[in-house]
């Protein structure tokens, strides 16, 4: 049954997109797995979002400036785009191509590096690493355009290795030295940003890569035992073809949508959680010739996915914690006043969603919880899910109301909510307290106007109480 | 009953922004400063002069009076070398005291671990403002973050004070330690129990505080009255954060005015919050610290002033050493920061250096990551 399987449906709608209501889980489950999966997989399919709507209402939204209005097109679009892997690709992407406003301080660049994402990060790994090579944002955010024939600049090169392909090391070998960076960072020696216009009196025009070859270092290189004049694109073609960019992406793929992992810098030294279904992502990377979206299919359709042991593994980033709720509850699913608010949420759990801290991005796992982000979360989750005049809340006051035409047990009651919610399962300690609360409040019944009332008041008031579980931490 | 030696305190209120130094401690008497700035210069009869070169901005008036007591110190010319002009590099750099690499540790942060090596008081950082400042980041050191004391809470969507407190009493039985659960479930249950701990011991603070003065209504002015309240009910609190409405001081057009309301809202409420202290004998242990991420460009540009380097800062407090501290950076294009900006004269991290070691007792070295002379704008002892 798990191909109509609920509670499946809802772990992949959490992991592939950023959830989804009710409604909208058991429509999918009732259509099945394997098709809701390749619906996810090929987003072309599917309707995108409607951006002339968005124009209407929102020209602000055209190639915005400030960065908080790119921020907040981004969580608009996170809520609302129905092609949802796509947009949790862009994100994925995001969090290991990490570049910031701090440093780039563009908000246009930085929409423009994530639209990059958005429309490539599905495809071929080494087209994409073309893309970001090429990317005004990055070359600026890593110093490539400081990089020069007579005076080499290694930070494109030295994380184009460690942090965007290869990785340090694997199997406690390294990967690659450090004459391999030296000669990574000659190759991409010419890859430069256009001087900009004058931004008056038009305002900033949008940065544009210049390939300059009288800058490109054009001598013979060593880079990973192979001899030649290489360039860039050599250089991005030998990465794709080692065994450790495939694992590497494996690895965060497998981080990202099935169970956290330890720290990337512990990588190499440090096994994986599950070597073999990293083994199988490896081989579909080079049997389809770098396709990441074959990468995704052996991925959702595995039984390393599909395994309850990966379910609620994870601890949600705050991007994933405040768009699920809004999609779990309905909430700005058109465009209305208050998404900016909703946007700047992340920023307040410790995710500035287009500033990273560092290239190394944000510490995941465990490490986004700390007193003041665990408030913030508990804050905003039981404030939205507790809210019953809220769409999404509403269907599973009424779906609650209609598994039993008697009043519900208080057992029944809690069971009914975390089902709803999730389906999340709670740890006995957490579930003999949800107990004992509703059990103070009797049967819960739903016949009359008054009653009905009453029911919706407690309903609200479980879904706050489960909201700030340790257990709705993770996804 | 002999009193006992009280924790020094340090409050910080960071200018958000980019405050416009120029504009700030003005050198009125020269030349240079009136033909750079063909809008914005402050007419000389309107400064308030400190001495015979350098005045403050006619707002700040109520600053001047820990001028005349001697217990304002004023920084020149304050900055780091190679300045960016990123708001957010700017004041990560200001945060880590990591101008060459991207640091993710807060010389705050650092301070907290030192003064609580075991975490033993949940309150002993507190931050007002939504969201935590990198100055305050730490792994281990657990800080809150207070949108609004008055509200501050877990479950403060939950209306009827019944019904909430019902349900913190089911929160805190739920987040009751336990051992045996992973890892990752233990480590956010310790986290819970401490967060309605911290939450439980703030919520009482508005209720102890009563006072005389009044703060304005602004965020700086609540903000202000917050680190007051907190630092008054006496619940061992050493560090105390806040941030002026983010990017407020970033003035690139109709300085003129913005600059004069945000300098009297700040300059009101720190005497105000100064009054309030001494009102409660509270003064004697606490250091207040303002600064900004950078300073704006000499020239004006019609309207405002864009992103600059050098800049001013500023420490009140009984036991500070009032005057001015450092040189204030020439006008004279020869001698200006790339960019027709002010070039630093001191190093922010003397001054940090200063903080932490001559007013919390810390060795400053490993927490500014360097040797960096002092300024010694503090009696010891």
């Amino acid at each position: 049954m798990a191909e109509h399987d609920v509670a499946l449906m809802a772990h992949l709608l959490r992991r592939a997109g950023f959830g989804a209501s009710r409604e909208e889980i058991e429509a999918k489950a009732a259509q099945g797995f394997t098709a809701t999966v390749e619906e996810l997989l090929n987003p072309e399919t599917q309707p995108g979002m409607e951006e002339d709507l968005l124009m209407r209402y929102q020209p602000a939204y055209n190639e915005p400036a400030a960065i908080e209005t790119n921020v907040q097109q981004w969580v608009y679009y996170m809520i609302n785009n129905p092609r949802q892997l796509q947009e949790k690709m862009a994100l994925f992407w995001h969090m290991i191509f990490c570049a910031g406003h701090s440093k780039i301080d563009s908000g246009q660049e930085m929409g423009r590096m994530i639209a990059m994402f958005r429309q490539y990060g599905m495809g071929n790994f080494k087209e994409l690493l073309v893309k970001l090579s090429t990317n005004p944002g990055m070359v600026y955010y890593l110093d490539n355009c400081e990089s020069h024939k007579t005076a080499v600049n290694e930070n494109y090169g030295r994380e184009l290795l460690e942090l965007f392909s290869m990785g340090v090391g694997k199997d406690t070998e390294f990967n690659y030295s450090e004459d391999d960076v030296k000669a990574c960072a000659r190759a991409f020696t010419g890859w430069n940003i256009a001087p900009a216009y004058p931004p008056f009196p038009y305002g900033r025009s949008a940065w544009e890569f210049r390939y300059d070859p009288a800058d490109h270092d054009d001598n013979e290189k060593t880079f990973l035992g192979q001899t030649g004049r290489w360039n860039g694109e050599d250089v991005i073609d030998m990465i794709c073809r080692q065994p450790a960019t495939g694992r590497f992406i494996a690895r965060h793929l497998y981080n990202f949508f099935v169970a956290d992992e330890v720290p990337v810098p512990s990588w190499r030294l440090t096994p994986p959680r599950d070597q073999e279904a990293l083994r199988q992502m490896e081989d579909e990377y080079f049997r389809s010739g770098y396709d990441i979206r074959a990468m995704l299919r052996v991925l959702f359709n595995s039984e390393f996915f599909k395994s309850e042991v990966v379910r609620y593994a994870k601890v949600k980033s705050p991007a994933e914690m405040v768009v699920g709720l809004m999609r779990q509850v309905g909430e700005h699913r058109e465009i209305k006043p208050g998404i900016f608010e909703v946007s700047q949420e992340p920023k307040y759990m410790g995710m500035d969603i287009m500033n990273p801290p560092t290239v190394e991005g944000w510490h995941t796992g465990r490490e986004w919880i700390d007193s003041g982000t665990l408030v913030e979360r508990i804050n905003f989750a039981s404030e939205y899910l507790g809210n019953t005049q809220l769409p999404g809340v509403k269907d599973m006051v009424d779906r609650l109301m209609a598994r039993s035409s008697a009043p519900l047990s208080p057992e029944e009651f809690v069971v009914g909510c975390l089902d709803l919610v999730g389906p999340l399962e709670v740890a006995p300690e957490t579930m003999q307290e949800l107990l004992a609360h509703a059990q103070r409040g009797g049967a819960a019944k739903h016949r009359t106007g008054a009653d009905k009332a009453e029911f919706t008041r407690r309903a609200g008031e479980m879904f706050q109480m489960i909201a700030a579980t340790a257990e709705f931490q993770f996804a | 009953m002999v009193s006992t030696k009280k924790d020094r305190v340090l409050a910080v209120l960071s200018l958000s922004g980019g405050n416009d130094g120029l504009n700030t401690i003005i050198p009125y008497t020269s030349g240079m400063y009136r033909d750079a700035r063909p809008t914005l210069a402050i007419a000389e009869n309107q400064v308030i002069p400190l001495n015979d070169q350098l005045g403050l901005h006619p707002t700040m008036k109520p600053l001047k009076r820990f001028w005349d007591e001697g217990k304002l110190a004023i920084f020149l010319g304050i900055g780091y070398p190679t300045p960016s002009y990123s708001h957010f590099r700017s004041m990560d750099i200001w945060h880590t005291c990591e101008p060459e690499k991207i640091g993710t540790e807060g010389w705050l942060g650092r301070a907290i671990k030192e003064l609580d090596p075991k975490a033993e008081n949940v309150l002993t950082g507190v931050n007002f403002g939504r969201g935590l400042p990198r100055a305050l980041a730490k792994d281990g050191v657990p800080v809150a973050s207070v949108g609004n004391l008055e509200t501050y809470g877990l479950l403060t969507g939950i209306e009827g004070q019944e019904q909430r407190m019902e349900a913190l009493d089911v929160f805190g039985r739920m987040y009751s330690p336990t051992v045996g659960r992973d890892a990752v479930m233990d480590y956010i249950h310790r986290t819970g129990s401490d967060a309605l701990k911290g939450a439980d011991i703030l919520a009482t603070a508005p209720s102890k505080y009563s006072s005389n003065v009044e703060y304005s209504a602004s965020v700086v002015g609540q903000y202000m009255k917050n680190i007051a309240q907190t630092h008054l009910a006496g619940f061992g609190s050493r560090i105390l954060y806040t941030t002026s409405p983010y990017n407020g001081f970033d003035t690139h057009a109709n300085q003129a005015s913005a600059h004069a309301s945000l300098w009297t809202d700040v300059s009101n409420n720190v005497q105000t919050f100064v009054d309030d202290l001494r009102e409660h004998n509270a003064s004697e242990e606490t250091l207040l610290f303002m600064f900004s991420e950078f300073g704006r460009r000499i020239t004006d540009n019609g309207s405002g002033t864009d992103h600059g380097a050098g800049s001013v800062a500023f420490a009140i407090g009984d036991h500070v050493k009032g005057g001015f501290y450092g040189v204030y950076p020439s006008l004279d294009p020869g001698r200006q920061e790339e960019g027709g900006n002010l070039k630093f004269s001191m190093d922010f991290r003397s001054v940090y250096a200063t903080i932490l070691e001559d007013w919390l007792g810390l060795d400053a070295k490993p927490i500014v990551n360097g040797n960096f002379e002092k300024a010694r704008f503090l009696q010891t002892a």
